[in-house]
């Protein structure tokens, strides 16, 4: 058996992925607790779990700061030490990061990690404005650059370097449809064609409408132990076996590549040293496919395929439900919705219900190993986690 | 030479775009030239720089047409905005000015100074864009 666990996952929550219209973030938040502790009958919340991490990346949607707190106080874990992360919508893979910290440092035995987003009741231009946020101000937001915008820079270099395909682009949005449509908590349930993404209209060329995630409302947490403790909570643990975090310059310009995430292939070395597997190994991932050239990045970083493939990846359908292997069968950040802070362990939650056989009618078969990746802004942040069955 | 003393911030930089000129910072101990400035250099840590005017002259490393633009930018859309490379070999992003169908990677281009000046608070810095040399 592959991989030493480094600390185990013996429950998972997520709430309703979507536009949850009257609900602060801390109510969100609550129905994702809410999940994790039922699922897991043998845990006492105020008594078993000693600290709470979440990620959260903006006080401009909701006017609120101070997320650690409040997330502790209406999860009803009130007094335990809770802190916020930030890595902008790699928030929560940075969330969990800090939380395998405190496992392995040995100061906490069990500990609470989550994420929470709460974007819809804001225009889309706020939202745009806000998101933008986690790129370089002076010289990427001042000369007129979005969120869209950066992605669209490393597509043109994609396509311009290995010949990948606006056709390709839009494979990737089809397919993460098709598995959303299978997820009853995805933000869009509902299947595209090929037409529709090609057809849909530019926000940056050459990315379209169906080239984006969406805007979203939603909570996702885990319970994590220390691996000898975990049979105390669950017959069915998921150990995490690898773990990997890396940074990278804020400013999309300054870096060497346009076409790959430096920081994203350091957090995957690292993950799989650690764990002891390669790429080939891994039965089911869910990556960071905020647009859709990042998933065919993500691909490369992450040595699914050679540098240039990632295109022809998803076209011939291996990364699809019963392909060599599923890629975002949650429906990724494009179908499943991206509520930033949320979405690194909400990737995480995916993957427990695959590895513990409750994904469903978009279950992989035999799934033993799983892998997420988190990429916060252009790639300033990456985290890549890999999880075994235990 | 008083812009020598001067701090070498990123607010410089732009003060200097004002003047019509394009100023990196050369670090004095290894020689790496930063765009935009910093008061400490990432290769080997020296706060030892000068300044160095640079060729505004560069080519296309990639672009975008941006269609869904930011409030303050919705007048221009679509516009183009790419990644130069100039050809002391750092990179900065800009505004392209010429027709989307006329932008091509490797395409030479060359900045226009500070036609955009803000009008809000803060920043008030100018905004450089690149045109077809």
């Amino acid at each position: 058996m592959k991989g030493k666990p480094l600390v185990s996952i013996v429950s998972a929550g997520l709430s309703k992925f979507g536009k949850l219209e009257g609900l602060y973030a801390r109510e969100i938040f609550a129905e994702a607790a809410k999940e994790a502790f039922d699922r897991c009958p043998n845990l006492n919340p105020k008594k078993d779990i000693q600290a709470l991490f979440v990620g959260h990346m903006g006080e401009s949607y909701e006017h609120q700061g101070h997320t650690g707190a409040t997330m502790a106080d209406w999860a009803g874990l009130l007094h335990v030490p809770a802190t916020r992360t930030e890595a902008a919508c790699a928030s929560s893979g940075a969330a969990l990061r800090a939380a395998v910290y405190a496992v392995l440092s040995g100061l906490a035995d069990v500990v609470m990690v989550g994420g929470v987003e709460k974007m819809t009741h804001r225009s889309t231009a706020e939202v745009t404005e806000y998101l933008a946020m986690a790129s370089d101000y002076p010289f990427e937001q001042w000369h007129g650059i979005t969120f869209p915008g950066l992605y669209a820079l490393m597509a043109t270099a994609h396509m311009h370097k290995y010949g990948t395909t606006e056709k390709q682009l839009a494979a990737v949005a089809v397919k993460n449809h098709y598995h959303g449509s299978l997820n009853p908590k995805a933000h869009m349930q509902k299947e595209i064609t090929l037409e529709n993404a090609l057809s849909s209209r530019v926000i940056a060329w050459p990315l379209k409408l169906y080239d984006c995630s969406l805007i979203t409302d939603g909570a996702s947490c885990l319970i994590l132990t220390k691996p000898e403790l975990a049979k105390k909570y669950t017959d069915t643990p998921v150990h995490i076996i690898g773990s990997g975090q890396a940074s990278d310059t804020i400013g999309l310009y300054e870096r060497e590549s346009f076409t790959s995430l430096t920081a994203a292939r350091l957090a995957a070395k690292k993950a799989y040293e650690m764990a002891d597997v390669k790429p080939e190994n891994i039965d089911v991932a869910e990556v960071h496919d905020c647009f859709t050239i990042a998933e065919i990045i993500a691909y490369e970083d992450l040595g699914f395929c050679k540098p240039g493939e990632g295109g022809h990846l998803t076209e011939k359908g291996e990364t699809k439900l019963g392909g060599r292997i599923p890629v975002n069968t949650s429906g990724g950040l494009k179908a499943k919705g991206h509520p930033v802070g949320a979405t690194g362990t909400g990737q995480a939650y995916e993957i427990f219900l695959q590895l513990t056989g409750q994904a469903d009618k978009r279950q992989v078969k035999n799934a033993e190993i799983g892998l997420t990746h988190n990429v916060g802004g252009s790639g300033a942040t990456a985290t890549v986690h890999i999880y075994r069955r235990g | 030479m008083a812009e020598q003393t001067q701090a070498f911030t990123i607010e410089q930089f732009y003060k200097h775009l004002l003047q019509g000129k394009l100023m990196g910072a050369k670090c004095k101990k290894c020689g790496k030239v930063h765009l935009p400035p910093r008061p400490l250099c990432d290769s080997c840590f020296s706060k030892d720089f000068e300044w160095i005017e640079l060729s505004p002259k560069g080519k296309l490393l990639t672009y975008t047409v941006i269609h869904v633009a930011p409030s303050q930018f919705q007048g221009m859309a679509p516009y183009a905005v790419g990644i130069v490379q100039l050809e002391s070999g750092v990179k900065i992003p800009g505004m392209i000015r010429a027709s989307p169908e006329h932008i091509k990677i490797g395409m030479q281009l060359t900045m226009d100074f500070g036609t955009c000046a803000a009008t809000q608070q803060w920043p008030q810095w100018p905004r450089y864009f690149f045109k077809p040399v």
